[in-house]
């Protein structure tokens, strides 16, 4: 066992990968010698060096189009994009290149490639480096999403990333690369499409992803000292979406609550309230509450940010209130 | 009449005509052997024939959608196919009909994608704008003009790692030239040294509009060429000679690990832009004038002039038009896809499952 951070999980889970596969590389900006502006990528230069390890201009086309043009010829890739909000500037590769040509092609390729990128708010940085755009990713058939919250989690889907034939985006987030984890010391791999039950309970459910995860698990402590039983899970991946998870845990609970970063409109909870409406709608005790980031770019201002991205507090106070007054 | 339309801003058939060169008479003496003229020959009539029919199955409603033809451009897509080695790769753009022919992808799969049925090179899920054969090297025809340069290099980058010598080619218009994503490809190909051949098939317009209004250089791809430290070549893109040993000398460069290169070839659209466009937007002058310049007519001449019998050309002519006309059959009789594949091949499992 050893301690890591997040951030440390992210380089472990890249070179724990790199050492299966002789054939994967990696590129992106500041990747290699700088080790990544969030230092997620630290030391992967020296071990795997510089043709595995490789810098680009600030260029997330090129950058994406050289790791499916590379995947598409045989050398599995990962891409780092390095804020979330920058797929913005290389959507035609995510959405339309990526994500469509096995289809359009009837299967005549394949594109092993994870598109890393730097996830969520949390962190002062404004409207245009801070948004969670998992939501982005999950409405474009042909893109498999991911977003972990722990570091166990990081190494683990990072490794049934690099493994999946499919493309992958893989979000990590900035606000949890200082959590820390002991984790064991052999071979981590996870699976796509595997929810977590982080805190089980008979009251209500919460769906939570990436940083909303630890969040929603304070908030459920403090309903457990108001006498409310709150089950959470880590719903980790978008796509494939662990459906059994979320319809088992409502089945028991009769109430649901997603906890969202992503702005109110189309974010991913609305998908997960829509499934529950029409798969489980005898079993619901009370409304589906979706508990988001308002619909507003996030502001800068620590104190305003904190008023737009859903708090202990809040999660705690709605789900109080909702339970209290049916 | 405005001014604006006097200098022919807005009514662009009244601007001066953009003429062709004349057919450089030392083409005659390039370095190509006879048969290899003689398969490009044929490759230009497979080109030719093969869209002549696409548009009169159009006519008939028998292809559905749009399509882009490269009726009057076929030399391009002919000299460099013929340049490539049967690994190197090919990106097009949705005007891949060529492209796609010229690497050996059969004539019947093809228009049947075209017809959408189920026999098509696609199963009919892809159409007109993104042919690809994988088995032939055409790694697909990429409809929002830019992303398949950076996908060029990508498998370029892969060829340079796996250390095959393999060369990806990528095609595009001129109209691509002004997005980002051309200056992103060229910046990486050129500090990547990478084995890529960028062929900008410079036919005057972007769709509709004369590129020259929209452009800052006179010469759309080479005038940006030293900017990423690559030399401007200029090429007459309906001399499919030209064009051959032009690609030949990219392509060995590449492979000799020296780094990409970028062609202009000119040429011009004999049609619009695509199916709905009839090119009114041309001087009369100047469609007259590039008609003359046809590539096929040209390229018979030559072999005349070089002792091929009339009788050996008029003979490939025919037999190319038998193959179109099977290919044709093949087509029509194919069935539409079946409902079942609407679901599949979204993923590499072959399904579409998008939860557990």
């Amino acid at each position: 066992m050893a301690e890591l951070s997040y951030r440390e999980a992210v380089a472990r889970g890249i070179a724990q990968e790199m050492r299966r596969d002789p054939s994967l590389v990696m590129l992106g900006e500041d990747i290699a010698g700088a080790g990544g502006v969030f230092k997620t990528t630290v030391g992967l230069l020296d071990e795997f060096g510089p043709t595995r390890i490789r810098d680009t201009p600030i260029s997330e086309q090129a950058i994406l189009g050289a790791a499916m043009g590379a995947a598409m010829t045989g050398v599995p890739v990962i891409a780092e994009i390095m804020f979330s909000d920058f797929l913005a500037v290389c959507f035609d590769m995510v959405a339309n290149e990526i994500a469509k040509t096995r289809y359009m092609t009837g299967g005549q390729f394949t594109i092993p490639v994870v598109i890393r990128t730097a996830n969520g708010g949390g962190v002062r940085f404004g409207a245009q480096h801070s948004q969670s755009v998992e939501n982005w990713c999950m409405m474009i058939p042909g893109l498999k999403v991911v977003a972990p919250s722990t570091p166990e989690d990081v190494v683990g889907l990072m490794a049934a990333a690099v493994r999946d034939p499919d493309p992958v985006v893989f979000f990590e987030h900035k606000s949890l690369m200082a959590t820390k984890a002991d984790l064991p010391d052999t071979e981590i791999v996870g699976r796509l499409g595997e929810a977590r039950i982080v805190r089980s309970g008979s009251d209500c459910t919460i769906a939570a992803l990436a940083f909303m995860v630890p969040r929603a698990v304070e908030a459920a402590d403090r309903l457990a000292a108001e006498g409310v039983s709150a089950e959470v899970i880590d719903l980790r991946t978008l796509v494939p979406l662990d459906t059994r998870a979320i319809l088992g845990s409502v089945a028991k609970t009769g109430r649901l609550f997603t906890v969202e970063e992503n702005p109110r409109l189309c974010g991913w909870g609305a998908e997960v309230a829509s499934i529950v409406a029409e798969e489980a709608f005898w079993d619901l005790d009370g409304p589906v509450v979706r508990i988001t980031t308002p619909h507003i770019p996030l502001p800068a201002a620590e104190t305003l940010e904190d008023l737009a991205i859903p708090s202990v507090d809040r999660i705690y106070e709605t789900i109080k209130k909702t339970i209290d007054y049916p | 009449m405005s001014t604006e339309a006097e200098a022919g801003l807005y009514d662009y058939s009244l601007r001066p005509p953009r003429l062709p060169p004349p057919v450089n008479p030392d083409n005659d003496r390039l370095d190509i052997d006879l048969d290899t003229r003689l398969e490009m020959f044929e490759t230009q009539q497979v080109l030719r024939q093969f869209e002549d029919r696409v548009y009169d199955l159009f006519m008939q409603n028998l292809v559905k959608g749009t399509s882009h033809l490269s009726l009057g451009m076929e030399a391009i897509a002919t000299g460099v196919g013929k340049a490539m080695r049967s690994d190197d790769y090919t990106f097009a753009t949705y005007r891949g009909h060529a492209h796609t022919l010229a690497r050996g992808a059969p004539l019947g799969p093809v228009m049947a994608e075209l017809l959408g049925r189920g026999t098509g090179v696609l199963g009919g899920k892809g159409g007109s704008m993104h042919l690809t054969s994988a088995e032939h090297g055409m790694m697909g025809s990429y409809a929002i003009i830019g992303a398949h340069l950076c996908v060029a290099n990508g498998a370029a980058w892969s060829a340079q790692m796996r250390g095959t010598d393999q060369v990806a080619v990528a095609f595009f218009g001129d109209g691509t030239t002004n997005i980002g994503a051309f200056h992103e490809a060229l910046n990486l190909a050129s500090i990547w040294n990478l084995p890529v051949v960028f062929v900008c098939e410079n036919n005057l317009y972007m769709e509709y509009t004369p590129i020259d209004l929209v452009t800052a250089t006179a010469h759309p791809a080479a005038g940006r060429a030293p900017a990423y430290d690559l030399d401007p070549v200029v090429i007459d893109g309906n001399d499919a000679d030209e064009v051959l040993v032009t690609a030949r000398l990219a392509l060995a460069k590449a492979r000799r690990g020296e780094g990409p290169s970028l062609i202009e070839a000119v040429t011009y659209r004999h049609g619009g832009h695509s199916r709905a466009d009839p090119g009114k937007y041309r001087p009369a002058e100047e469609v007259e004038a590039w008609l003359a310049h046809d590539p096929l007519p040209t390229y018979h001449q030559r072999l005349l002039r070089l002792g091929v019998a009339e009788s050996l050309l008029s003979g490939i002519v025919h037999t190319v038009a038998d193959r179109v006309e099977e290919a044709t059959a093949y087509a029509k009789a194919g069935e539409g896809p079946s409902e079942q594949v609407l679901m599949t091949d979204v993923w590499a499992d072959g399904g579409s499952s998008w939860r557990n």
